[in-house]
């Protein structure tokens, strides 16, 4: 029996490869164009991801965060941990919430969901007012709230600091003017659009070379899985 | 009786052996090892002037210790490792251990604390050899603030901007506010248009996050606009999801449209679609849709990640108009490089309002220009004084410098 599950390990493990090579090899196969290997790829992986996810949902956030907290104790068979937790009333909220967004099944009263909806909105809004606030407003604000001149070890070094506070004040103000709609883009505030413009373009490309090279590694990754796979070596 | 001559035997020999040990001279104490642990709780002193209290502008649950460092700490081979932070229900009760810092702190948390229990605690200092005597403080209870004071300048911020928001919605009411011209939304009128001319479809990806994310509540709320169009031109509307709450707003959304273009006979729930959570498996489906149904405009507004490219670029394959718009700065590159027009983060957000040209949403619209106002206001100043502070010296200048910095810090 031992020996069979030994056995059993690798042939799983073997049959796994192939089939992620083959699978690699038919997503592949739509660079040259849409095709029925694609096709077959393409709604294997939609299917088997969305009922992958619908499980992980279930398990990760439906059961631990709202069965296990309204029925504790019965929960107990599946996770042991909540069985002594004092039921948490509030969590009925989210369940009612829950329960009105399927009211969309029942075209009668399906303006109902309506309701579940607006909740999340307005708690999209609500929470990521003050998260943005601070993340994009205040901090960057108060970063950019630095002297032009800061005395530095050497003159060329006090110059390139000079130089390098210039071209972040200037560069974050000609930015958010950019971004200014209520004010047409002519004269000096139209040409200040712009450098702020060419400073979104140069942050962009130093992105996108960035990124790149880390979608190369990716890509290098999956060639590498390839070439192991052909060679037998990770079967 | 062999059994009680073996206990015996047994008995006299533990006798024989602690008579003998007692017997003994005592254990050398300058052997590490066997030191006496009451002479070396004596040899590391103890912290001084511990004092706890609760901790202030949180929600309950913690108690702060701050005390004067041993003697013996601080100094070069010093001998003391660390700070024990012991707690007890009772000044005589048994203590135990609830957290620790580092040699040379002077501050430490013990974020276990029930609210409303009245606390005592000890902080020893730890030697390699054992602990010093205890330094006491409390009794102490935690408890939950209602106000975190370290964040009122967030506050004031916070009511300014909506303050200016609610004025100009409000004169929104009774003026016309002007919104410069914005290239890229003017090309969302365009894209529509062409789709109806060529006879083809339009595809709508709301990015691949849910709707509590502000990206996917603009680019639905653009949704809201094109579906508008494409039910007064009958153009097929083809809006693939990859969350099921987006499918049901989505749905909302291009219903509502419909319903406003006086063509709620052309909706129809399928328009808007789920296809999976799955990051590459939507990818995958959407680049199979674009390539059998061939769009003639496709949209990409919302939250994107490493999909990007990979959709731009098969839309581009297919000849496709492609109007993007998002605000993740990882993304906007690519999109800038592989669509005809980008809405670039704030532009998305302002798309709605100037696109429907709702006088309450162009309000508010205008209200964020004078949040941008006043930031670039805030910012010259900051570098104005900073930079005249740091040429002079004169420290009335540097306070207010440093005032200013701190109205827009996170702790203030």
């Amino acid at each position: 029996m031992e020996e069979q599950a030994m056995l059993a390990t690798p042939l799983a493990h073997a049959i796994g490869v192939w089939i992620g090579a083959l699978l690699t090899l038919m997503i592949f196969s739509f660079l040259y164009k849409d095709n029925p290997f694609y096709k077959f790829a393409e709604h294997l992986f939609v299917g088997v991801s969305a009922a992958y996810w619908m499980t992980v949902a279930f398990w990760t956030t439906l059961i631990p965060n709202l069965f296990a907290r309204l029925w504790p104790s019965s929960m107990g068979s599946v996770l042991p941990a909540v069985a002594d937790n004092q039921r948490e009333w509030q969590y009925a909220i989210p369940l009612a919430l829950g329960l009105i967004l399927l009211t969309r099944l029942v075209p009668r009263i399906a303006w109902f969901s309506r309701w579940a909806m607006a909740f999340v909105i307005g708690y999209a809004a609500g929470t990521n007012f003050t998260r943005y606030l601070q993340s994009d407003f205040v901090t960057q604000v108060q970063s950019t709230m630095v002297p032009l001149y800061e005395p530095q070890a050497t003159t060329m070094a006090t110059i390139g600091n000079i130089f390098s506070q210039i071209v972040v004040v200037g560069g974050v103000i000609c930015a958010i003017i950019y971004f200014y709609f209520s004010k047409e883009h002519k004269g000096g505030f139209g040409r200040a659009a712009r450098v702020g413009i060419w400073v979104l373009m140069a942050a962009f490309g130093a992105s996108f070379g960035y990124t790149v090279m880390a979608r190369i590694s990716l890509l290098t990754g999956r060639m590498d899985f390839l070439y192991q796979w052909f060679t037998g070596a990770n079967w | 009786m062999r059994k009680g001559l073996v206990l015996a035997v047994l008995l006299l020999a533990v006798v024989a052996f602690t008579v003998h040990a007692q017997g003994e001279p005592p254990a050398q104490t300058d052997l590490p090892d066997q030191a006496d642990p009451v002479a070396d709780s004596r040899s590391v002193r103890p912290p001084a002037r511990a004092r706890a209290y609760d901790t202030p502008n949180d929600h309950g649950g913690s108690i702060t210790l701050e005390w004067e460092i041993s003697p013996d700490d601080g100094a070069p081979a010093s001998p003391v490792t660390g700070y024990d932070i012991l707690r007890s229900e009772s000044r005589d009760g048994d203590f135990e251990s609830v957290t620790g810092t580092m040699s040379g702190a002077t501050i430490g948390t013990d974020n276990s604390a029930e609210d409303g229990v009245e606390y005592y605690y000890q902080v020893v200092a730890l030697a390699a050899a054992g602990s010093s005597d205890p330094a006491a403080a409390g009794p102490v209870a935690a408890r939950q603030q209602w106000v975190d004071w370290t964040r009122i300048n967030l506050l004031v911020i916070s009511v300014i901007l909506v303050a200016a928001i609610i004025t100009y919605v409000y004169l929104s009411t009774t003026r016309d506010l002007y919104i410069r011209k914005i290239a890229g939304l003017e090309a969302v009128n365009e894209a529509v248009g062409r789709a109806t001319e060529m006879g083809r479809s339009i595809l709508f990806v709301p990015g691949i996050q849910d709707m509590d994310n502000v990206q996917t509540v603009a680019g639905v709320a653009i949704l809201g606009h094109i579906a508008q169009r494409t039910a007064t031109y009958e153009t097929d509307l083809n809006v693939p999801v990859s969350r099921s709450i987006v499918m049901s707003v989505g749905r909302e959304v291009v219903k509502q449209a419909y319903l406003q273009a006086g063509r709620p006979d052309l909706y129809n729930d399928d328009m808007v679609h789920y296809i999976t959570d799955e990051q590459f498996g939507y990818v995958a489906a959407v680049d199979g849709i674009m390539v059998r149904e061939r769009p003639a405009a496709c949209f990409y507004l919302g939250a994107f990640f490493a999909e990007s490219l990979i959709l731009a670029e098969t839309g581009n394959s297919i000849g496709a108009i492609q109007v993007a718009g998002t605000a993740m700065p990882t993304q906007l590159p690519f999109f800038v490089a592989a669509c005809d027009y980008t809405l670039i983060g704030e532009e998305l957000f302002a798309a709605s309002a100037y696109l429907s040209k709702d006088k309450k949403m162009l309000g508010s619209l205008k209200g964020q220009d004078a949040g941008k106002a006043i930031a670039m206001v805030a910012i010259l100043l900051g570098v104005g004084l900073g930079t005249l502070a740091t040429i002079t010296g004169n420290d009335g200048l540097m306070s207010t410098f440093r005032l200013l910095r701190r109205l827009f810090s996170l702790n203030f």
